[in-house]
């Protein structure tokens, strides 16, 4: 076999460069959207970062005037109320700054503040988390502030402190792990996640090649019917998600009206709400939703089989469902396992199908919901991001052994 | 097991099951017309079929394959049912919803004839072949999956439509009833007036169509000079890369979500469109790349070669040359990318809250709330759904081509 060219003359310079500077944005765009979070994923897995900490704490200071200046000479106090809004981090250095109303005169200064003029400046020092205080400076009102009728708030207090976001802290923790590693839940979720993924995954292939088979023959209205199939996977999730639950409502359902009208059951079931029939559902749901895709491709695969082989077994006096098992079954082993790996790996990344079917509930919350349920139902992101980077573990294993077969199989 | 075989058990046997199949299929259509509660009742729908299974196979060759012989065995059929159901053919009185009955009655009966001429073509009484055998169970197995992937695939739809044309009280009343009251005229519609009047869908419909069309231009953009460069252009590590793109492919959108999430947060960019233009494209970046690049790599080196002799440039090249002749294949992946935008639901669930830039996903996943009415809900999924079906209903072959070539991804 002669490969191409090996030198790098000044043609395949020129070649390399201008391949990369094809590639240069994509991959910029790609490294900057995927691999800088998965790092980052990693990263906040080992921290304690709930949903509220994503706002840096800050203090605040809200200010009002405690008393009524109605003449000259009465007397009142301007209060501030502070506070740091972060019930778990500390802020540094908080300084206040304001521009007191003209004429009024200062009568009790606190130590830690300083006037010049009419400018107010204070050094509040640091704060613990959840700090509150009260700052008061009693003030006398003169003629000159009660006829401008100036407004205490016309100058905002202005309030800065120094704090670190405990995303860029150095304190790590590994309590995100060992609370999602804990107790009977893990197993429950891990339970839910491979009896979806195996049980959809299969159920989905198996479907789809009832289906190919079905119209695997030409007959009238092929292109319709092989339409109409595709259509659970071209609608969006959100819609036929929502159907589904509309449909199997126990209240207002088609599905349960019908059977108790029927008499097969006696009362309307819980389809969604139930254990374990609300894992069975999802993966029903699942399959119904998935299968046109392994349709699509076993069909495919099928009418490239040549036609002449059929004929021959024919001849041979082969029956048609021997002729299934040993031509059709053998020809379509390679795009089966292929269907099989992808669709695996797809089926256990899965999220919005059980997200909006169930939400979790009922016993079918799987790792990728997990993630949501952990991260923005108990709030607990870092616990969220522990979940998915077991995800991610468990991804790396399948890719491994994904890409050893494929690469047998498809020489890619 | 040659037993089976023969004519007078096998016929017998398909019959009665394609019979009770039929059975069910007329019940639930039936109860869905109507609301009434009717019942396939299967021994009755079992000796009917047997009968008619009988028939065929002891009759003549030639009787049932014209038209007359077909139309007698479909009355007998429907006779025969009267009867043996006591004057009530699905289990409920005549006189409720009569001439729906009737109807459906006389296509039950003609649903058991016709297909069981075809199931049982050739097959004589005391046949014993087993190609004949197997060919007729096969023709069974196929009509039972015509019939019953149809059933599986159209009810959910069906039932979302009729949903959204109902009223709450209706619903309530019998959620098996989807006749329409067509009297009530353009009342019927009601849900849509709402959502669009009320829900601001029709904004929700513009911001999907223009966030999705946005993110197939971005997604082309990047995605054709990149894929262009891996599957032609030599260079080191090109394998390495495309084996990572297949790789980025299958990390899980709810694992990108969450850091996306916190880095948006930080940054302002959430509840903003153009934080969602920002993201949509980048998930859409490495299917678009996988798909176009098997696409480059099957088109002829010849004739790009040819261009690079006549003194075109490589972006010359790609440009007069590659992209006019990949043109089916961009239809092809723009549809594909067009149908993920419009589709997302995650990304918008989590990145908008502000109600006047929800898109149209984001739209329909506020409506799911206890003080809404379950048909506006349905009549969110209609809008959602209908532009997106029409789109792969008129190009279909462009769309199956994408699906195919690229859409391991779900």
């Amino acid at each position: 076999m002669v490969g191409p060219p090996s030198e790098s003359g000044p043609l395949q310079r020129q070649e390399v460069r201008l391949a990369w500077s094809l590639l240069g944005p994509t991959l910029a765009v790609v490294a900057l959207v995927i691999i800088l979070p998965l790092l980052s994923i990693f990263w906040i897995s080992f921290k304690p970062v709930g949903l509220e900490d994503l706002r840096p704490p800050t203090p605040t200071a809200y200010e009002r005037m405690r008393g009524d200046l109605e003449a000259p000479g009465d007397a009142a106090a301007i209060e501030y109320r502070l506070r740091n809004t972060s019930p778990k981090f500390p802020v540094s250095s908080v300084t206040l700054n304001d521009v007191l109303p003209e004429g009024l005169s200062v009568a009790d200064l606190d130590p830690r503040c300083e006037l010049e003029g009419r400018a107010l400046s204070c050094d509040l020092g640091d704060w613990e988390p959840g700090y509150r205080e009260r700052l008061r400076i009693d003030v006398t009102a003169d003629e000159i502030f009660i006829a401008s009728g100036v407004e205490l708030r016309d100058s905002e207090a202005l309030i800065s402190g120094e704090s670190r976001s405990v995303l860029l802290s150095g304190e790590f923790t590994t309590a995100n792990f060992v609370r999602i590693f804990d107790g009977s839940e893990f197993w429950s979720v891990l339970w839910a996640t491979s009896f979806y993924t195996v049980v959809g995954t299969i159920g989905a292939l198996v479907v789809g090649l009832m289906a190919a088979l079905i119209l695997n023959k030409d007959v009238r209205g092929q292109g319709f019917f092989r339409g109409l199939f595709l259509f659970p996977y071209v609608a969006p999730v959100i819609a036929v998600a929502f159907t589904w639950v509309t449909l199997f409502d126990p209240f207002s359902g088609s599905a349960n009206a019908l059977l108790v009208q029927m008499g097969a059951v006696e009362t309307p079931i819980n389809f969604f709400g139930e254990r374990p029939l609300a894992l069975i559902m999802v993966t029903v749901f699942e399959i119904w939703r998935y299968f046109p895709l392994s349709f699509l491709f076993i069909l495919a695969r099928m009418q490239s089989i040549d036609s002449d082989m059929y004929e021959a077994a024919e001849m041979d006096g082969a029956s048609p469902f021997q002729q299934f098992w040993a031509l059709s079954i053998p020809h379509l082993l390679g795009i089966l396992s292929i269907l099989f790996l992808l669709r695996f790996i797809w089926t256990f990344n899965k999220f919005d199908d059980i997200f909006l079917l169930t939400g979790g509930n009922a016993g079918t919350r799987t790792l990728t919901v997990n993630v949501y349920e952990q991260a923005f139902a108990i709030s607990n992101i870092g616990a969220g991001a522990a979940v998915a980077v077991v995800i991610f573990a468990c991804l790396l294993a399948f890719s491994v052994f994904f890409f050893r077969f494929l690469s047998r199989e498809e020489g890619l | 097991m040659s037993r089976l075989r023969a004519g007078y058990v096998a016929a017998p046997i398909l019959g009665a099951l394609w019979a009770m199949t039929m059975a069910v299929c007329a019940a639930v259509g039936l109860a869905f017309a109507s609301g009434a509660a009717a019942t396939p009742g299967f021994l009755p729908a079992a000796i009917v079929g047997a009968a008619s299974g009988l028939a065929v196979v002891f009759a003549p060759a030639d009787w049932f394959e014209r038209m007359l012989g077909k139309a007698a065995l479909a009355i007998a059929a429907a006779v025969l049912t009267f009867v043996l159901r006591l004057g009530q053919p699905f289990g409920i009185p005549l006189e409720e919803a009569s001439l729906t009955q009737v109807a459906i009655l006389a296509v039950y009966a003609a649903a058991i004839s016709w297909p069981l001429c075809g199931i049982l073509k050739g097959y004589a009484w005391n046949e014993r072949d087993r190609h004949m055998f197997e060919h007729a169970v096969i023709r069974f197995l196929t009509c039972f999956g015509y019939v019953v992937f149809t059933a599986l695939v159209a009810i959910p739809f069906y039932v979302m439509v009729m949903t959204s044309l109902k009223s709450q009280q209706a619903l309530l009343a019998n959620p098996l009833d989807f006749g329409l009251d067509l009297e009530k005229g353009w009342e019927l519609f009601r849900s849509y007036k709402e959502l669009f009047g009320q829900f601001n869908f029709g904004r929700y419909l513009g911001i999907s169509f223009v966030v999705s069309v946005a993110t197939v231009a971005i997604t082309l953009l990047f995605s054709v000079p990149g894929a262009y460069a891996v599957a032609r252009l030599r260079f080191r590590g090109r394998a390495t890369l495309s084996r990572s793109i297949l790789l980025i492919y299958m990390v899980p959108m709810i694992v990108l979500a969450l850091p996306i999430y916190i880095a948006f947060s930080i940054t302002g960019l959430r509840n903003s469109l153009f934080g969602i233009l920002l993201i949509y494209p980048v998930t859409t970046i490495p299917v678009a790349l996988y798909m176009l690049q098997g696409y480059f790599r099957g088109l002829p080196v010849e004739v790009e070669e040819a261009g690079l002799v006549d003194g075109l440039k490589r972006l010359g090249v790609i440009i007069k040359i590659t992209l006019p002749l990949s043109l089916p294949a961009l239809a092809s992946v723009s549809l594909y990318v067009f149908m993920i935008a419009w589709n997302e639901f995650l990304l918008a669930f989590m990145l908008l809250d502000d109600p006047s830039i929800f898109t149209l996903t984001r739209g329909v996943a506020m409506l799911n709330s206890s003080e809404i009415p379950r048909q506006h809900l349905m009549a969110g999924a209609v809008i959602a759904t209908v532009p997106i079906m029409l789109l792969f209903l008129g190009l279909e072959r462009f769309m199956t081509r994408g699906l195919t070539a690229g859409a391991v991804k779900g």
